[in-house]
C-alpha cells in the first residue's frame, strides 16, 4: 500500500496562501474611503459592465478584487443573504457585520478544506445614520476579517497604495477630496487615472433608503479636474 | 445564518421567490378559509394621463360588515418607476406587494440591470397565479400595476384576474368592490391628454362617488384628515401626492355639489 507523502500543515497553508496571493496580485486594486457624508469606493477597472463594486442592500456595498467569477459568486450570495434576512426579519436588521462574518466563515472553510482557496479579497461597507457609525470590513482569502475605521485597500498592490493613502487621508474629507486621495493613491506617482479606467460608487447618507449610487464618467470628470 | 450558496443546477438565479422556496418550503394553507372573516381592501384605480399614470386607492378595509381600518394603504411603489395597487384579501395582498417590491430590487441587484416594465408586469402575473389556491379559498388578490416605461417613454397600465391573467389597458383600470362606480366616473371624465391636476381631480372624484354608492369604499374624511392615497408615476419616477393638495381637491368637489 502506498502512503501519501507527509506534508507539514504549515507548508500546506503557506502554499495555499501563496497561490491565493498570486491570483489576487494579478488584478487591479480597490479602495474604500470614509468621507463626511458616507463611504466612497473606488476600483481600478477598465470594464464598464463587469463590476467590482456593487450594491448589496440599502446601506451596504461590496467590493471585490481577484478572480471575477469567484468574487461575483460571493456578491450574489451576499445579496441573497441580505434580502432573505430583510424579508424574514426587518430591513433594519440587515447589517454589514453579520454579512462580513458569513463571508469570513465561507472563505475560511474553503481555505482550509478545499483543494483551491478562493483568489479574492473583498470589502463590505455599511454607511451608518451618523458619521461615527460607518463600518468597513476587509475580508481576506483565508477568512480573516479586519475592521477598518478610516480607509481600506484591497488587492495585490495594497501595501504601496495604503502608504500613499495614509499620507493623503485626513478625517472629514468631502467627496471630491476623498476621491482625489483615493484616485491618486491608486494611480501612484507615475500614472494618471481617468474616468473610463475607474469604477466609483458611494454609499451616501443623503441618498434615501438605498444609499448606493454609482458615479459615472461625467460626475467624475467634474470632480477629478476640479 | 450561513451564506445561501447553490450548485449550478439548483441556482435560483435572480428570482427572489425561487430563492425563498429553496430555503423555506411554502407553508400549507389551512382548509376552509370561507368561514373566517377576512380583512378586505376595496377600491383602487389607475388612469393614464399626459405625463404618465396616476394610481389611487381609498383608505377603508372591511372585515365582513365591520370597518376594520380607516387608514389602510393600498397603493405602493413597486420600484422607482412603477407602482402597484391592491384590492382583495388584505393579508395576502400586502405580502404579495412586499414580495413583489423585493423581487424587483433583488433582480436589479443580482443582474445589475433593471427589469423592463413588461417584465415587471409578467412577474406580478406569476405571483397572482401562484396565489390561485388561496384565491379558491376566498383569499383572492387582484392587483393593478402601472408604471412609466422608460424604453417607450410612456405610462402603461395593467390589470389582472385571479388566475394571473394580465391585461394591458390603454386608458384606465380599476379593481375592487367600488370599481364599477369609480370606473363609470373615470369613463365620463377621461381623455388621453389630461393634465396632472385634471387626472388627480378625476381619480379623487371617482373614489368620492364610489364611496357614496359602495359601503366597503371609504370616502375622504375632512374631519380626521384622511384622504385617498394618490400617486403619479412619470419620467421623474413614483411620487405620492401630498394631503394638502388632496384636501383642496376634495373641498372643491364638496363645494361643487356633493349630491350631483
Amino acid at each position: 500500500m502506498s502512503m501519501p507523502f507527509y506534508v507539514a500543515p504549515e507548508q500546506v497553508m503557506k502554499d495555499r496562501a501563496d497561490y491565493a496571493r498570486k491570483g489576487i496580485a494579478r488584478g487591479r486594486s480597490a479602495v474604500a474611503v470614509l468621507y463626511l457624508d458616507g463611504i466612497l469606493v473606488v476600483a481600478e477597472n477598465s470594464s464598464a459592465t463587469l463590476h467590482k463594486v456593487s450594491e448589496i442592500y440599502d446601506r451596504i456595498a461590496f467590493a471585490g478584487v481577484g478572480k471575477y467569477n469567484e468574487f461575483d459568486q460571493l456578491r450574489i450570495a451576499g445579496v441573497r443573504h441580505a434580502d432573505l434576512k430583510g424579508f424574514q426579519y426587518s430591513r433594519e436588521d440587515v447589517d454589514a457585520r453579520s454579512l462580513a462574518n458569513a463571508y469570513a466563515q465561507m472563505l475560511g472553510q474553503i481555505f482550509t478544506h478545499e483543494m483551491k482557496p478562493m483568489e479574492v479579497e473583498i470589502l463590505v461597507a455599511e454607511v451608518g445614520l451618523d458619521p461615527g457609525d460607518d463600518q468597513v470590513f476587509h475580508i481576506l482569502y483565508d477568512g480573516s476579517v479586519v475592521d477598518e475605521d478610516r480607509y481600506s485597500v484591497i488587492g495585490g498592490d495594497a501595501e504601496a497604495i495604503g502608504t500613499r493613502l495614509e499620507a493623503a487621508y485626513e478625517p472629514g474629507l468631502d467627496l471630491a477630496g476623498a476621491l482625489h486621495a483615493a484616485v491618486s493613491a491608486l494611480a501612484g506617482p507615475d500614472r494618471i487615472l481617468t474616468g473610463p479606467e475607474l469604477e466609483v460608487a458611494v454609499l451616501a447618507r443623503g441618498n434615501g433608503r438605498r444609499a448606493f449610487r454609482r458615479l459615472d464618467d461625467r460626475d467624475l470628470s467634474g470632480m477629478l479636474t476640479a | 445564518m450561513t451564506l445561501p450558496i447553490f450548485s449550478s443546477s439548483d441556482d435560483p438565479g435572480p428570482s427572489f421567490a425561487d430563492l425563498l422556496r429553496r430555503v423555506r418550503p411554502t407553508d400549507a394553507l389551512p382548509n376552509g378559509g370561507h368561514d373566517l372573516t377576512i380583512t378586505h381592501g376595496t377600491t383602487v384605480l389607475g388612469v393614464r394621463y399626459a405625463d404618465g399614470v396616476v394610481m389611487a386607492g381609498d383608505r377603508r378595509a372591511t372585515s365582513g360588515n365591520l370597518i376594520s381600518h380607516k387608514t389602510m394603504e393600498k397603493v405602493f411603489p413597486a420600484d422607482r418607476f412603477s407602482g402597484v395597487a391592491i384590492a382583495g384579501a388584505a393579508g395576502p395582498a400586502i405580502e404579495m406587494v412586499k414580495l413583489f417590491q423585493l423581487q424587483l430590487e433583488h433582480y436589479e441587484k443580482v443582474e445589475g440591470s433593471v427589469l423592463s416594465l413588461e417584465g415587471k408586469a409578467n412577474q406580478l402575473s406569476g405571483m397572482v397565479r401562484s396565489n390561485l389556491p388561496a384565491a379558491m379559498q376566498g383569499l383572492a388578490v387582484v392587483p393593478l400595476f402601472g408604471g412609466f416605461d422608460q424604453r417607450r417613454n410612456t405610462g402603461r397600465l395593467f390589470q389582472y384576474d385571479v388566475t394571473g391573467g394580465r391585461y394591458e389597458e390603454t386608458d384606465y383600470v380599476s379593481s375592487g368592490s367600488g370599481s364599477l362606480h369609480a370606473s363609470t366616473v373615470v369613463k365620463l371624465g377621461f381623455h388621453p391628454d389630461l393634465s396632472r391636476e385634471a387626472a388627480i381631480d378625476l381619480v379623487v372624484n371617482a373614489l368620492y362617488r364610489a364611496a357614496e354608492e359602495d359601503s366597503a369604499t371609504g370616502g375622504p374624511d375632512l374631519v380626521r384628515g384622511i384622504f385617498p392615497i394618490v400617486a403619479t408615476i412619470t419620467v421623474a419616477g413614483y411620487e405620492q401626492v401630498d394631503d394638502a393638495e388632496l384636501r383642496r381637491c376634495v373641498e372643491a368637489i364638496v363645494a361643487g355639489g356633493a349630491s350631483a
